[in-house]
């Protein structure tokens, strides 16, 4: 499968590669720049295994600002991922993972665990992760109804969604206001403070879950010709519909556990990843990279335009992904491809 | 047609003697007929009474608004807040807080007005541009994204500035409990020009459910009808918006049970609906102050709650785009 892909597909490689360069560019400014700003030297030095020039160099570097820069990494390519997975299953280039809801139960699950338990983030973790796992399988049985169909499948989303975010609503008035600040920056996304351990799961969940995607993604080619004609040609529509969509939710429900729904990257990358790569295929390692590439960037900045203060990163992420959206809604509505 | 509105009667009378604190009706009447500047007669003067008026009134407006969206579209899934309206009076009231500085309820009523207009337009629009107009998921997905967008502005905003942020959350859950009579009394012409509006365009949209051929062909100006509906649309939403903040799936549920009682003649279906939405809407405020005791679900969450479910059944069924 893999080496197929990088044979035939020589635009997708170099897109690929191009957008893991930027990410890496991108990690490594990242854990140069900050209040105690370090030389490249040394950062590339700690990073190739050397010693670095002092100690606390070394450890500002490994424990402190690398988790971070490599979180922000993992968890673009996650949503990335997860987005690519999901538009290319419900046929809809406007849906992912948070628009059509799955981000939903997470932060009610989140806000809740914060407002009511005082959770720390361990927890609030744990909690957005079964949140985000047990929505998902609500939607899908919801949508079940003699198979799923993509559009079903949008629709009962945004219905939970309105249901989950009234409740999340709620939970942020009882709560006194520093509580319900501190779930509301939860609840826009953020890689503030991130450790090896918040960091870990989306890690391997990527690595993982990635080659799992690949060989899944096989049975999609005959999903882009409709169900009818999959059906036709031998395809067994819907073990391989669930199968993506269950790999899609997980990685979306590590990555928001981890980072909060950081909002936009799981719709823009991919779209970006196949205008890029010119073709209208699947485009999965594409969009992981440009995901990972994007949150990178979009979290390196979040930390330094207006340094000291740092934003949290979803805040920029949807104030650059918001004019997209708005341009590709209106470019795929008037193709006629939105539904 | 009597029977729904003695049960509104019913249902307000509920609203004004039910709560935190309970009051007989003997009591409630006698305040009326005597103000003696009670307890009593404050509580039910100002804060029950102006609860349930803007209860009804938002409610009303809602289902209209529910009913003529409908139609306009041939959706039995649009509803105001599908449309995003809601988001966008809340990213236009935090504006208004936390940029210019509003922070009366009279003054958050415009901003709110505002934002729910532009939103309601801009998604209209991009639901319907391209071939065959707009369907249910183009209009749905359109107001979903508008909706996650325009929240996360929103969030954004409320992050950098606390102060915001409180009175933001506050608005923000639909309660019934901000209006006062000021608001009321200014809520009231928009809630007739929308009102005429709607009426003047329900011919129009019975010829629409034909189809846009035959319409055409009985001689009615598509875009009149079109234009004087989504006027009322606009105008109804965005009044009940400011009334009573985001309320979810009262104008989207309520259409389908007048649709359910009187059929699909949009006289009747309007006027029905201008009806039973208020009753849905006192009814989800009063359930609220009796679950929650001694603390309220506000009304918004209730029907949220409640109104979710009844979504998901209508997404279920298969004959969806069809009205």
């Amino acid at each position: 499968m893999r080496t197929r892909w990088v044979r035939g597909e020589p635009r997708a490689a170099v897109v690929t590669v191009l957008a893991v360069l930027v990410a890496s560019a991108a990690l490594v400014t990242s854990v140069s720049l900050g209040d105690y700003p370090l030389p490249l030297t040394d950062v590339l030095s700690v990073l190739g295994g050397g010693e670095g020039a002092t100690r606390r160099s070394a450890y500002v570097i490994l424990q402190l600002r690398l988790p971070r820069a490599l979180g922000a990494i993992a968890v673009g390519a996650a949503f990335g991922l997860s987005g690519a997975i999901v538009q290319r299953v419900v046929r809809n280039p406007l849906a992912s993972p948070d628009i059509v809801g799955i981000n939903a139960g997470a932060a009610t699950v989140a806000v809740f665990l914060i407002v009511v338990f005082a959770a720390g983030p361990r927890t609030v973790a744990a909690g957005a992760l079964a949140g985000a796992l047990v929505t998902a399988a609500a939607i899908y049985l919801l949508s079940r109804r003699r198979g799923v169909t993509g559009y079903r499948l949008v629709l009962v989303g945004i219905g939970v969604t309105a249901m989950l975010s009234s409740v999340t609503a709620y939970l942020l008035n009882t709560a006194n206001v520093y509580t319900a600040q501190q779930a509301s920056i939860w609840l826009t996304g953020s890689l503030a403070g991130r450790s090896w351990a918040d960091v870990a799961p989306v890690l391997i969940a990527v690595a993982a879950l990635l080659p799992v995607a690949l060989r899944l993604a096989a049975p999609l080619r005959a999903l882009e010709l409709g169900d009818d004609l999959a059906r036709a040609l031998g395809t067994r529509v819907e073990p391989a519909r669930a199968g993506l969509l269950v790999t899609a939710v997980a990685l979306a429900a590590v990555a928001t556990a981890a980072a909060g729904p950081i909002a936009f990257v799981a719709l823009a990358a991919p779209r970006i990843a196949r205008r890029l790569v010119r073709e209208r295929g699947l485009a999965l390692v594409p969009s992981a990279a440009v995901g990972a590439a994007l949150l990178a960037l979009a979290d390196l900045a979040a930390r330094r335009a207006l340094a000291p203060v740092e934003l949290p990163v979803g805040v920029l992420t949807t104030v650059l992904g918001a004019p997209l959206l708005i341009g590709l809604l209106a470019t795929a509505n008037r193709i006629g491809r939105a539904g | 047609m009597l029977a729904a509105v003695a049960v509104l009667a019913v249902a307000a009378a509920g609203s004004v003697l039910i709560g935190n604190e309970t009051i007989g009706v003997r009591a409630a009447l006698g305040t009326w007929l005597h103000p003696d500047g009670s307890d009593v007669q404050r509580i039910v003067e100002y804060l029950r009474v102006p609860r349930t008026l803007a209860g009804i009134l938002a409610g009303a407006a809602l289902g209209v608004a529910g009913g003529l969206l409908q139609g306009l579209t041939r959706n039995a899934l649009a509803g105001p807040e599908v449309l995003g309206v809601n988001a966008g009076a809340a990213l236009s009231v935090v504006l208004g807080i936390a940029v210019f500085g509003v922070d009366s309820f009279g003054g958050w009523i415009w901003f709110s007005f505002a934002g729910a207009a532009v939103t309601g337009t801009a998604v209209f629009v991009l639901g319907s541009l391209g071939r065959g107009g707009t369907s249910p998921v183009k209009l749905a997905l359109a107001g979903a994204a508008a909706t996650a967008m325009l929240g996360g502005l929103t969030t954004a905003i409320t992050l950098l500035d606390l102060t915001t942020f409180n009175a933001y959350r506050y608005w923000s859950v639909g309660a019934l409990t901000s209006a006062d009579s000021a608001v009321i009394r200014t809520a009231l012409p928009f809630l007739a020009v929308g009102a005429v509006l709607a009426a003047a365009s329900a011919r129009a949209l019975d010829a629409f459910a034909l189809g846009d051929d035959l319409a055409r062909s009985l001689g009615h100006g598509l875009a009149a009808g079109r234009a004087t509906a989504a006027l009322a649309v606009v105008v109804l939403a965005g009044t009940a918006v400011a009334l009573a903040g985001p309320i979810a799936f009262v104008g989207l549920t309520v259409p389908h049970m007048a649709r359910a009682l009187v059929g699909p003649a949009h006289r009747w279906l309007l006027a029905y609906s201008a009806v039973l939405a208020p009753i849905v809407l006192l009814g989800a405020d009063i359930l609220g102050r009796i679950v929650a005791r001694p603390q309220e679900l506000q009304a918004g969450i209730v029907t949220a709650i409640a109104g979710a479910p009844f979504f998901i059944i209508l997404v279920r069924r298969r004959k969806l785009a069809e009205l």
